[in-house]
């Protein structure tokens, strides 16, 4: 299984990193949308991608609507982890094609009980 | 002085042995303030202290004390999921099948703590079973602290307690944000009685229920205790009804009367026939 990590900060995709290894996953990472998606070129397709928000270059919303509008990518399981938290950014996100939505600052107990949603939904 | 990893350890096999829940490493950081209470009771410095009382010793009230106290009040929307699949996808079908002509299904939450449990199932009813809006639906909680019933009426939530266990797209269709916090619809929340319950002791008047869930309740009472209330439960329970436990929570070796049944890896249990 393969996992995606968007997140220009480092120490962020760090944590991100460690623990979707220990969840099993062969971890890719990437500092901003466009490079994500570069990472996509190179490597095919991802099983999960936990993407910020607020990143120069390409944002998170951007970088989803670009790989939900590839026909490859329509299934991936797609989770922003970012520090927005209002009503409508949450909207947004998922209007956009984002299954999940963890609000920063978030505990691995969170990430974890939200992993196992978005991997439970079919 | 605060405690070390090393006391943190302790205290995380104490109550994984005693109590069979698994406390993250993330916990390390609320043992101070859920235990720092509990030392200055006892007449101890600091928790340190207490912790360091604990060690060597066979289980006393004071191991217990400190296992409630590291375990209590850890509740999250659809804790532990499982359950709420075996509801979806087994008890309710079967049930609303049962009920179809009195079209009326009661459920007790008989230690609620800060609502997140009864939410969660009305929740679920709402979004899977449609064909219960006709019906009359009971959804009383109940929980001994005065306390964590408030805040579970308010039903209001921070982020961090939204963020544990509720899917994103749940939090925008039954929530709304006030300030910093998520205040859940009225629609969900009058859908809930909350109520003061003791489990011990004398029961005030229940009435019959079809579901119960009691889930991480009996592990902190002794075997007389939780006999006790499994008996006074098995007396409201509906003959063909059904009682959740938590996982680390069984009928064996009680003198009780149910039956287990199992969905995937959840066991529950139903009432014996008489």
């Amino acid at each position: 299984m393969r996992a995606l990590v968007i997140d220009d900060s480092s120490s962020m995709r760090s944590i991100l990193r460690s623990y979707m290894r220990e969840l099993g996953y062969e971890v890719y990472e990437a500092a901003d949308g466009r490079e994500a998606l570069k990472r996509y070129d190179e490597v095919g397709n991802f099983d999960v991608v936990l993407v910020d928000w607020n990143m120069p270059v390409m944002n998170g919303l951007e970088f989803i609507q670009a790989l939900r509008a590839r026909v490859e990518c329509a299934k991936v399981k797609l989770m922003m982890v970012t520090t927005e938290n209002d009503f409508p950014r949450i909207q947004e996100a998922l209007g956009a094609g984002a299954d999940e939505f963890v609000m920063k600052p978030f505990t691995l107990e969170v990430l974890e009980q939200k992993i196992a949603l978005l991997l439970s939904q079919g | 002085m605060p405690p070390t990893n090393a006391e943190f350890a302790y205290v995380r096999d104490l109550v994984k042995n005693a109590v069979a829940i698994a406390l993250g490493p993330e916990r390390e950081y609320l043992m101070e303030a859920r235990l720092a209470p509990i030392a200055e009771q006892e007449g101890f410095t600091c928790v340190t202290e207490l912790v360091r009382s604990l060690t060597g010793k066979t289980s006393t009230d004071l191991h217990w004390k400190v296992i409630e106290a590291m375990t209590t009040n850890e509740t999250s929307f659809f804790r532990d999921i499982k359950p709420f699949e075996a509801l979806r996808n087994k008890v309710l079908p079967q049930l609303i099948q049962n009920r179809e002509k009195e079209r009326q299904v009661s459920v007790w939450c008989g230690a609620c703590s800060t609502g997140q449990e009864p939410y969660s199932l009305s929740i679920m009813l709402r979004e899977h079973f449609p064909v219960l809006q006709n019906w009359k639906i009971k959804i009383l909680a109940t929980d001994i602290s005065n306390d964590v019933l408030r805040k579970a009426q308010s039903g209001r939530y921070t982020q961090l307690e939204v963020n544990r266990g509720l899917p994103a797209q749940l939090l925008i269709k039954h929530f709304r944000k006030e300030g910093t916090e998520w205040q859940i619809s009225d629609a969900i929340r009058n859908m809930v009685e909350f109520r003061r319950v003791n489990l011990i002791g004398t029961w005030p008047p229940m009435p019959n229920v079809d579901i119960v869930l009691l889930r991480n309740v009996l592990i902190y009472f002794p075997v007389e205790t939780k006999t006790q209330i499994l008996r006074n439960m098995r007396r409201i329970l509906r003959p063909d009804s059904y009682l959740f436990m938590g996982t680390a929570e069984t009928t064996v070796n009680l003198q009780v009367q149910y039956d287990p049944e199992s969905y995937q890896t959840v066991t529950y249990y139903r009432p014996s026939p008489n």
